[in-house]
């Protein structure tokens, strides 16, 4: 990614940030953080419009890289002063459109605060700016006998910052919960410029759990500057092992079935066919081609423990009609099908140009029933639907493949995603599991939530930002924060789309 | 089509009406914490919140219970699937864990209570019902409002329901005691102990899991002392401490005080309590704003203040 952007700027030869003066908004951020870290130019702003989302229609104001927390609080008091707004942003992985800029706002990324200030093995917990890659993190904690439990899929790219905002998840959260159990204080810098310390190290911080709510607020609620983030012992001993089944059904059984035994496995994954098809052509990482569905189960901990379960946990797979039950022999052969299931969406790049991922949360015992109704939505609406999901936790990842090229593609992408969406609540689901709301997912919060339920998430918007400058026109629809449509209606007169 | 949390159990509704919308009114649970947060307001009129269980699927791992029943009657209910969630077990009411939200003492092997939470139904200032979070064990559709309320002692919405992730009760547990071990040593010789537990002279660890991994486990326990097995946890002082895992290490504090600390969590329970820690003003300033914005008229429990001695 950072290659790519680079590669961009020297082609372009965009690296003089001339653009601006005489703003006077970019040239007071310019004189409160160095020059070269207060982009204007055309290039930067283009590439910052963006997430990995699908959606267009952002435009970015100045682009901030801050260093350090007094600069981020500079940056505010600057966007307090003249009534501009602002956007957090880490690596721009979000899917859900939640660092999209909207109302050329001040776009703050604190990608280069990526500093891990320390490890602290005595309380298990490490303080890391919010810049720092999640893998990264794992991989300085790996020699210690540790890693950062939430492992996303975009983990090699992604940053603390968002997995904190998003309460980003992976599939080893399953056993080990999402990034909000994962973390136990953050220095946020409010959007009046003052700097807060939520939550703390430790049992049980007094007081209201600011922390707490901190987390998958979107960027809407400040910029979380410094996190102590929960570091996990790595397990002695782990087991992989690949069921394979005739349909998405059985594998979907197996799955209701292991977690109504009463087996907490680290993950369980699943994967239908044509996407295992593009994993094996894309990094041939053992899977059989020929199975309707593949399920990859791993459980972590002790020797004596593990043991038990995975026996289980084959016996299981058995009995809901898996046609091969395999363990991964060695480590080799448990990171080959754990590359395979963590490229999955790079390899989808074969089968079309573009792809939607949608990321909804049914019960468990649904997934069968859901997706059934996923392919047929998929089916009607002449699209290929692809599915690789976390399966433990009944959080569907259905990913529709097609080529933006086709004229009216797009329309029914969108119509199939609604359907999709609907089909999910119908079966007593959520809207998202991981992703987020961002701009995504706004128009479909009134069908879950209340006008009270939404009032209420409101009431802790306001509280935190009152002018509802921090990221305006995210998560809450806009019927129901009427402060950020006049937020996003103060697009300066200078700044050009 | 209504929005899917809209509520429809008239139980809830009722308990809305009696809360109404004026004056000072809180849930009164057990009153086994009843002191916490400083006192009540006397002119505050108690309700109580409605008891039973509404849904149990022990599939999918979720409870949803109305916020007045007993955590012992719940966990009763949860047992008979071999199932438990989190909440203390200290003869209070499922919402009164919740509000007051401190962990129990084998917090390490069930999990805090603020990730117990899935959903939460409260009347709000005005008696309307609000809903946060939602039914599944993995969810992020909007603002986190469950975290909000757990630990809010009943100060930003007076609990009716809840839904609880509940965990497998495991086959085996046993307590085991040492006079001559580093409590310190326990958790870089066992993997996942359920309670380390240290009074300054003797030890107790709680393990569980399968049979053989417990006795592997109680095997290992074997390098660092001598252990016997015990029936329960040791019993524990009236106040309760919150400090940083590595402050345990230093009982000169303690000073004459009997204690009991939580090795690798940070939590003391002692004969004296603990003294109040100053708050971070903007910290407290932000927590007024959220109190002004959820209940604007403070009529919601009175005298209460989440983390006040
Ligand atoms: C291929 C692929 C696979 C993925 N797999 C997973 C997965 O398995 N699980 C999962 O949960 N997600 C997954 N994601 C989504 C995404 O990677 C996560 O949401 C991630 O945590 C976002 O991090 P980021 O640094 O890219 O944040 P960004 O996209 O830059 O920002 C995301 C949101 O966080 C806010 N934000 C960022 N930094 C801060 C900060 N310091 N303070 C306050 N707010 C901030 C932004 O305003 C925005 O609203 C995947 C994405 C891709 C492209």
């Amino acid at each position: 990614m950072a290659g790519f952007l680079s590669s961009v700027r020297r082609r372009l030869n965009l690296n003089q940030p001339t653009a601006g003066d005489g703003d006077p908004v970019v040239e007071a951020l310019r004189a409160a953080l160095d020059p070269s870290r207060v982009r204007y130019d055309g290039a930067e702003r283009t590439l910052l419009s963006h997430d990995a989302s699908i959606f267009d229609g952002g435009v970015a104001g100045p682009v901030c890289y801050p260093l350090t927390t007094a600069e981020v609080q500079s940056v505010m008091r600057i966007a307090e002063k003249h009534t501009r707004n602002i956007v957090p942003r880490g690596a721009g992985t979000g899917l859900a459109g939640g660092a999209i800029p909207l109302g050329a706002p001040i776009v703050v990324a604190v990608t280069r605060m990526n500093n891990i200030i320390e490890v602290d093995v005595d309380n298990r917990i490490a303080w890391v700016e919010p810049g720092v890659v999640n893998l990264d993190l794992t991989r300085h904690l790996m020699p210690l006998g540790f890693h950062f439990a939430p492992d996303p899929s975009s983990q090699q790219v992604c940053t603390i910052g968002g997995n904190v905002a998003n309460n980003s998840g992976g599939p080893h959260c399953l056993a080990y919960g999402v990034t909000n159990a994962h973390v136990l204080a953050i220095e946020v810098v409010l959007p009046s410029g003052e700097v807060a310390m939520l939550g703390g190290l430790d049992a049980e911080p007094a007081g209201l759990d600011l922390r707490g709510v901190f987390i998958g607020s979107e960027g809407t609620l400040g910029i979380a500057t410094k996190v102590a983030v929960r570091i996990t012992p790595n397990a002695p001993a782990v087991k992989t092992m690949l069921l394979s089944f005739d349909t998405v059904r059985n594998a979907a059984h197996t799955v209701s079935a292991i977690i109504a035994a009463g087996i907490v496995p680290a993950a369980l994954e699943v994967m239908d066919q044509r996407i295992t098809q593009a994993v094996e052509t894309y990094v041939g990482a053992g899977y059989p081609t020929d199975a309707g569905a593949v399920l990859l189960a791993e459980v972590d901990g002790l020797a004596e423990s593990i043991e038990i379960d995975a026996n289980r946990i084959a016996e299981i797979g058995r009995e809901q009609g898996a046609i091969e039950v395999r363990f991964a022999a060695d480590e080799t052969e448990r990171a080959l099908l754990w590359k395979g299931r963590k490229t999955a969406f790079g390899a989808v790049a074969q089968i079309a140009p573009d792809y939607y991922l949608h990321d909804t949360v049914v019960p468990r015992s649904r997934l069968a029933d859901v997706l059934d109704e996923v392919s047929a939505i998929a089916e009607r609406h002449d699209l290929i639907v692809m599915n690789v999901f976390h399966a433990g936790d009944g959080n569907l990842h259905p990913l529709l493949v097609f080529d933006k090229r086709e004229p009216g593609v797009i329309e029914r992408v969108h119509a199939a995603g609604d359907e999709i969406l609907t089909a999910s609540l119908n079966a007593g689901g959520v809207l998202s599991g991981e992703h987020g709301v961002g701009v995504e997912k706004q128009k479909f919060m009134d069908l879950f939530f209340t006008d009270d339920d939404l009032a209420h998430q409101n009431r802790l918007r306001q509280a935190f930002d009152p002018g509802c400058r921090t990221n305006p026109g995210k998560v809450i629809p806009s019927g129901h924060s009427c402060a950020d449509i006049a937020a996003l209606k103060r697009v300066p007169r200078e700044v050009w789309a | 089509m209504s929005a899917r949390l809209t509520v429809t159990d008239p139980v809830l509704h009722r308990l809305a009406e009696e809360v109404g919308v004026e004056g000072p009114v809180a849930v009164e649970g057990s009153r086994t914490r009843w002191h916490i947060g400083g006192a009540a307001d006397p002119q505050t009129r108690l309700v109580k919140a409605p008891t039973g269980i509404v849904e149990y699927v022990p599939d999918e791992m979720t409870v949803c219970v109305r916020a007045g029943t007993s955590v012992a009657d719940l966990h009763a209910a949860l047992a008979e699937q071999g199932q438990r969630t989190g909440l203390p077990e200290r003869g209070g009411t499922v919402g009164g864990a919740i509000a007051v939200g401190e962990n129990d003492v084998h917090v390490l092997g069930r999990g805090r209570v603020r990730e117990a939470v899935l959903q939460i139904r409260y009347v709000a200032d005005d008696a309307k019902l609000v809903t946060g979070g939602g039914p599944t064990v993995k969810n992020v559709t909007g603002f986190d409002l469950p975290r909000l309320m757990t630990g809010s002692l009943g100060t930003l919405g007076l609990f009716a329901e809840v839904i609880l992730r509940t965990n497998p009760l495991p086959a085996t547990t046993v307590w085991l005691e040492s006079s001559d071990a580093d409590p310190f040593a326990v958790l870089d010789t066992i993997l996942r102990p359920s309670a380390v537990l240290w009074n300054g002279i003797i030890t107790t660890v709680q393990i569980e899991g399968h049979g053989p991994a417990v006795a592997a486990e109680t095997a290992r326990l074997a390098a660092i002392g001598t252990w016997a097995e015990v029936a329960q946890a040791p019993e524990l002082p009236a106040h309760r401490w919150s400090l940083v895992p590595s402050e345990l290490g230093d009982p000169s504090r303690w000073n004459g005080a009997t204690w009991v600390a939580s090795i690798g969590v940070g939590t003391v329970w002692a004969s004296i309590p603990q003294p109040a820690t100053p708050t971070n003003p903007v910290v407290a300033a932000l927590s007024r704003r959220v109190k002004q914005q959820f209940d604007p008229t403070g009529r919601l429990n009175p005298g209460r203040v989440p983390g006040a001695h």
